[in-house]
């Protein structure tokens, strides 16, 4: 079966759960007083898509997005990008169209968008409404889930529609720098050398 | 930002980056901040490319010609890794490496009575070489030979003469090497710029000629790496590094003053709040007062829609004109890269030419090196004061990096890097330190 490996980045304000999104996707766990991000720099999980597997990379921002200082490097190369707001918190869907824009600029241009409205268990203290927030997703044609990182909801269904949106394979056209990662065996990577 | 740290690190340089890491990494705590809204500073990459061409004064936009904007990556300061140096140790040991894609340059030429050569890089190539008679090769190899074995630990091997005694100059006349053998030995194995090593003991000589093969035979084609999208990938990878580890940071930040008490640091004032510190950290265009100046370097960025003559249309190279080729002091360098490594459009190349300023009227100096490149479609000239700082640090606090040389790959910034890690823990640099100290791969990547 054929094996692709797809980065996915995460996007949105400080404390909307993007670490436990993916905490939850990868491990299966949840941490309620889980750091602000650090820690985590490179998390990856497999998924069966059709008769492809799927490897996710996922880049956490290390919390570079708290002073709107990420990286072009975060971007690069970005398959899907998953922009996530707290429910609870207004604040937070406002600034995602920012977050929008960031993406439009930087990031590859056929990048696969997926919002996900997080906290969704602690609907009592909703602040966003459900349909807004669909119809804004629509208006860019971005995938839209509520999640719940917490109690487990929707957060496989995410990556579920990512590999459903990404384009199949051969149709993609091959970038055309293809470089290869430093290993400690030259043999090694001069076997993954183009 | 009001708060106390560790170690605030001012500019986003490749020298701040890699300390800012280590610092995080050892589990300081660390303020990271830019005047610029990229990252990067003199180590840079500019895109898109209207950016390169403001930051040049040129006016107007770029012609239509160039492409899309956003698929240049240009980098401010020419350089390639060696591919067995200590900055590839040190993004193999951060695991850096995993936030990059390398590509190996294509080869290296030397210039020679106004031709350019192929730098032999297989010991085939060696000898059918034109730069060099037959009983010269033989000579050679047996130099080469030697300079394999040589450990300076194992008398076995250094056959009599002391590393640290024996001048190169003896080395040379040792094998019985000739004017043009030492010359490219010196200057495109040794990547030596002058020629004062020649009566400077052999050590450094030798180990440089030893990284240059053993660099070239871990990818062969040349002993050079080059980072997609640009070396500005470097600096950018190891902030992450340095942010992983809970290193804040802040681009597009004025710097307002930097706070000295009773001769030592105490912090640093940016849009009216003061951030504390006990170590600072700053590339020398914070501190201009606590620097001083050792020269100049020009650098041409050129923009071709073409590779280079002679070199069989790679599309990477890097070209050494020696410095007695064109009555010099200094050798000029041309480095060049293209759309392959996707910091130009498609069917672009850039090639960077430098050195070190000798006279008042450096562009008729690297003129040599742009008579190479012609034509030309586009030619971004600068001229920068190489600054290095006037004092250790050890008693102020502040410890400023050196400005990025010409010399044509990372040796010198790492040494710069370990020593101001000396300078600022009193301690020897050691790679282990760079060791991440923590699980922080998860998932079934983590073996």
């Amino acid at each position: 079966m054929a094996l692709r490996e797809l980065k996915v980045c995460l996007l949105g304000d400080t404390g909307v759960g993007k670490s436990s999104i993916v905490w939850r996707f990868v491990e299966d766990s949840f941490d309620p007083n889980i750091n602000p991000t650090i820690g985590a720099s490179f998390m990856t999980k497999t998924v069966q898509h059709q008769n492809e597997l799927h490897k996710f990379l996922i880049w956490d921002t290390a919390g570079q997005e708290r002073f709107r200082a990420l990286a072009p490097m975060y971007y690069r190369g970005s398959a899907a990008a998953i922009i996530v707001y707290d429910i609870t918190k207004e604040d937070s869907f406002q600034t995602l169209k920012n977050w929008v824009k960031e993406l439009r600029q930087h990031g590859p241009p056929n990048i696969v968008v997926a919002i996900a409205g997080n906290k969704c268990d602690i609907s009592d203290a909703r602040e966003v409404p459900e349909k807004d927030a669909k119809d804004y997703a629509d208006s860019i044609h971005a995938i839209f889930v509520e999640t719940s990182a917490k109690n487990a909801i929707n957060i496989n269904e995410v990556f579920i529609e990512i590999s459903k949106r990404i384009p199949v394979a051969d149709a993609v056209a091959e970038t055309p720098g293809r470089g290869f990662k430093l290993g400690r065996q030259a043999s090694e990577s001069r076997r993954m050398c183009c | 930002m009001n708060e106390e740290y560790d170690v605030i690190v001012l500019g986003t340089g490749l020298t701040e980056c890699i300390l800012s890491g280590i610092m995080s990494v050892k589990g300081k705590k660390v303020l990271h901040m830019d005047r610029n809204p990229y990252y990067g500073a003199e180590s840079a990459s500019i895109t898109p490319l209207e950016d390169l061409y403001k930051r040049f004064n040129l006016p107007g936009n770029p012609p239509e010609s160039m492409g899309k904007g956003r698929d240049w990556n240009v980098d401010l300061v020419p350089k390639f890794l060696m591919a067995n140096g200590q900055l590839v140790r040190m993004l193999l040991i951060t695991q850096v490496t995993r936030y990059l894609d390398f590509k190996v340059i294509e080869g290296s030429y030397v210039y020679k009575g106004g031709k350019i050569f192929k730098v032999p890089s297989t010991e085939t190539e060696a000898l059918s070489s034109s730069l060099m008679g037959i009983f010269e090769k033989r000579r050679f190899r047996n130099f080469l030979i030697f300079v394999a074995n040589f450990d300076e630990n194992d008398p076995k091997t250094l056959e009599g003469i002391d590393p640290h005694k024996t001048s190169m100059r003896s080395i040379f006349q040792k094998f019985k090497l000739g004017q043009d053998v030492i010359d490219f030995t010196g200057h495109s194995l040794a990547l030596y710029r002058t020629d004062d090593y020649l009566d400077l003991p052999c050590n450094e000589a030798i180990n440089r000629i030893k990284l240059y093969s053993e660099s070239l035979a871990r990818y062969g084609k040349s002993p050079y790496l080059y980072p997609l999208y640009g070396l500005g990938e470097l600096p950018q990878g190891f902030a992450r590094l340095s942010a992983i580890y809970g290193g804040t940071y802040m681009l597009n930040k004025p710097i307002e003053e930097i706070i000295v008490e009773n001769g030592k640091v105490v912090g640093v004032k940016s849009e009216g709040e003061i951030a504390r510190c006990k170590q600072l950290i700053c590339d020398p265009s914070y501190f201009k007062d606590r620097t001083k100046k050792i020269g100049q370097v020009i650098r041409v960025i050129c923009v071709l829609s073409h590779p280079i003559q002679n070199t069989g249309d790679i599309n990477s190279c890097q070209i050494i004109i020696p410095q007695n080729q064109v009555s010099r002091k200094h050798d000029i360098y041309v480095c060049m890269i293209s759309f392959a490594h996707n910091v130009a459009a498609q069917g672009k190349y850039i090639a960077i030419a430098s050195t070190t300023v000798e006279t008042d009227n450096p562009e008729k100096e690297i003129k040599p090196a742009l008579d190479l490149l012609e034509p030309i479609d586009q030619k971004f000239v600068s001229i920068s004061d190489l600054l290095v700082p006037t004092d250790s640090g050890t008693d102020s606090q502040i410890f400023l990096s050196r400005s990025y040389d010409a010399t044509t790959h990372f040796e010198t910034t790492c040494d710069d890097i370990k020593n101001i890690y000396q300078r600022m823990t009193g301690t020897e640099f050691d790679f282990t330190e760079m060791e991440r100290k923590q699980q922080d791969i998860f998932g079934d990547a983590a073996e």
